[in-house]
């Protein structure tokens, strides 16, 4: 693999430098990080490969020692008898709704509030956007209790409603994001569509999201892995089972099934699938979103 | 929203160019001042003063002064523990997540064949975190048939009882936690691509070696990314809740009974509403003075370059 590193040499000149004793030294240097990488990648694969391995185990395979790596015979049936016992169907569509109305909200809410903080100037702008900012550091218990209370009082408690409208008012790190990748779009673009006449909403619409289209993705995908993983929202403000998102099911059903492992790994894998399968197909979306920010300093 | 500015009538406008643009300004972000009365300014103020009260929910909140903090400090041994488990679990797990993000963004950093397969595998992990997630790990650390007790039981080593035994519960969930290390190091990660491959060159024409230039150079460019990753870990950590609510309840003997987790319990199991506001207040604050803090000696360590570079 080492050799992997040297140049196609095509005259003895070259053949010999890649003898010199630096480039032995790079070359060995690159094996050890090779090596230690591999190493790292196998312990960070390993719990997936396990906790798949394990869905297709049936009770008595589980306990086994040795452990068989790859089951024997592989009992599929984990998967159907899992997702009936407790309804994981519905529980992903309220998910589903819960995300998508969260992601709606966000698109909406926060481009506009992005556009105002990126291009347009008024006094107090810059105290409002680090208030913006530091809202981000803001301990969430802190505001859980009176949210309760507020939705309590709403009779919006055990519905949808708390995990998703909040999400139409905005949410810093979105914000942060959007704005960020707005003030890097060229002024110039703008300035053309307000000498034809247009309206600032048009330059939004028109101008400025045909080109943000990365930094909207990584804002719904963020926003949708957010809600997907979010537990203690759900856990305070949905109380019925039929209401239950991924989270608060497979909760749930560790509670009750706890020994049956190979039940719990299958519901596992399948309430894990759709972030790894948005994280292969938009992986660049995460990594742009980070970058957009700016945080890398 | 037709009152926002259209460039074409601003002749027959009562408002000059300056004035119309700071309407449209506030119009934009009219949502995050409405959400920010609505589900922060609103529900900080509101808690401090449910802090003041005893409340149930069910009778109306009496008003009892500073009756909650002096409980907290004097009546509660276990709000006092759970804040000592916070205070520990933060203190060993954010430094030892930095590094070992550090570490990988380092080996990562480099143009070796095959190394985005790598950097996928290495921040896989961190967009993961959730119930499965622990559920996974509670598999890992089963003493009997869990993976790490298995592998261990291959090199004739008794593994310990992990998340069962109060010894290892706290140094479990670490572990747990550090799965996700994928977070920081993709922050690592990018201020390094930042720093110019030329500063590196010009060292090693002076003779530097590795070690120099990771003092002198990598570590005072990253100082950014590293003011970032200690915050926000410190933040977030502090509010540390999912993971040992799921795994652990708190046990095993209150071993890894998290302040937010105990804030929880009083909140919505015990119904204290005013108690628990009281304990969030207190994390607020504790959280907002250590933020102040690094922020203030920030200055001191922290490297920024200017921006026409």
């Amino acid at each position: 693999m080492a050799t992997a590193q040297t140049k196609p040499s095509r005259d003895a000149f070259t053949e010999l430098d890649s003898l010199h004793p630096s480039h032995w030294r790079r070359n060995v240097w690159n094996l050890i990080i090779y090596l230690m990488l591999i190493l790292g990648s196998l312990m960070f694969i390993l719990p997936l490969f396990w906790a798949l391995s394990s869905s297709f185990k049936s009770d008595y395979q589980v306990m086994e020692f040795p452990p068989q790596w790859i089951p024997n015979p592989i009992r599929w049936q984990n998967y159907p008898e899992a997702l009936t016992y407790i309804p994981f169907g519905r529980f992903a569509l309220n998910t589903l709704i819960v995300a998508a109305g969260a992601i709606a909200g966000n698109l909406l809410s926060c481009t506009l509030i992005a556009y105002g903080f990126a291009r347009l100037r008024a006094p107090g702008k810059d105290i409002l956007f680090y208030l913006m900012l530091s809202t981000m550091m803001l301990v969430e218990p802190v505001r859980i209790i009176p949210m309760y209370i507020e939705f309590n009082a709403l009779g919006w408690i055990d519905s949808f409603l708390p995990l998703i409208v909040p999400a139409f008012f905005g949410s810093p790190f979105y914000i942060f994001l959007l704005r960020q990748f707005f003030m890097n779009i060229p002024k110039e673009l703008e300035e053309a569509a307000l000498i034809d006449g247009a309206n600032r909403l048009q330059i939004l619409w028109r101008v400025i999201l045909p080109v943000s289209k990365p930094a909207l993705a990584a804002v719904a995908i963020f926003n949708f892995q957010g809600v997907w993983n979010d537990f203690l929202y759900p856990l305070v403000f949905l109380h019925k089972q039929t209401n239950y998102t991924i989270a608060l099911g497979l909760n749930f059903f560790r509670s009750t099934y706890t020994v049956h492992w190979g039940y719990l790994m299958a519901a596992s894998i399948v309430a894990l699938l759709p972030i790894v399968v948005v994280f292969f197909f938009a992986q660049r979306y995460f990594i742009q979103g980070i970058t957009f920010t700016g945080i890398k300093g | 929203m037709s009152t926002l500015t259209t460039a074409g009538n601003i002749k027959t406008s009562r408002w000059n160019l300056r004035q119309r643009e700071a309407i449209a300004f506030y119009l934009c972000i009219a949502p995050w001042i409405i959400g920010f009365i609505l589900f922060y300014l609103g529900p900080i103020l509101a808690s401090f003063y449910f802090s003041l009260t005893e409340w149930d929910l069910l009778t109306p909140p009496k008003f009892i002064g500073l009756d909650n903090y002096a409980r907290i400090f004097t009546r509660d041994p276990l709000a006092l523990k759970s804040f000592k488990i916070t205070l520990i679990y933060t203190l060993a797990y954010v430094p030892t997540d930095m590094a070992f993000g550090l570490l990988l963004a380092m080996l990562l950093n480099r143009n070796l064949r095959g190394i985005s397969f790598f950097r996928t595998v290495y921040y896989l992990p961190s967009v993961l975190s959730g119930v499965a997630y622990v559920v996974m790990w509670m598999w890992m650390f089963n003493p009997q048939h869990g993976l790490i007790n298995t592998l261990l039981a291959y090199l004739g080593i008794q593994g310990p009882r992990w998340l069962l035994d109060p010894k290892t519960a706290l140094p479990s969930l670490i572990i747990m936690s550090l799965w996700g290390v994928g977070r920081s190091m993709v922050i690592f990660l990018a201020g390094l691509q930042d720093i110019s491959a030329e500063l590196y060159e010009s060292a090693d024409i002076d003779g530097a070696n590795r070690w120099d230039k990771f003092w002198n150079i990598t570590l005072p460019l990253l100082s950014p990314s590293i003011l970032f990753n200690l915050i926000f870990g410190i933040i977030l950590t502090f509010q540390s809740f999912t993971n040992a609510f799921i795994a652990t309840n708190g046990g095993p003997l209150d071993a890894t009974l998290f302040y937010v987790l105990y804030l929880y319990r009083k909140a919505f199991e015990h119904l204290q509403m005013g108690y628990a506001s009281a304990l969030a207040w207190l994390l607020f604050l504790i959280v907002l003075i250590c933020t102040l803090i690094i922020f203030r000696t920030s200055g001191k360590w922290v490297f920024y370059r200017s921006v026409g570079e």
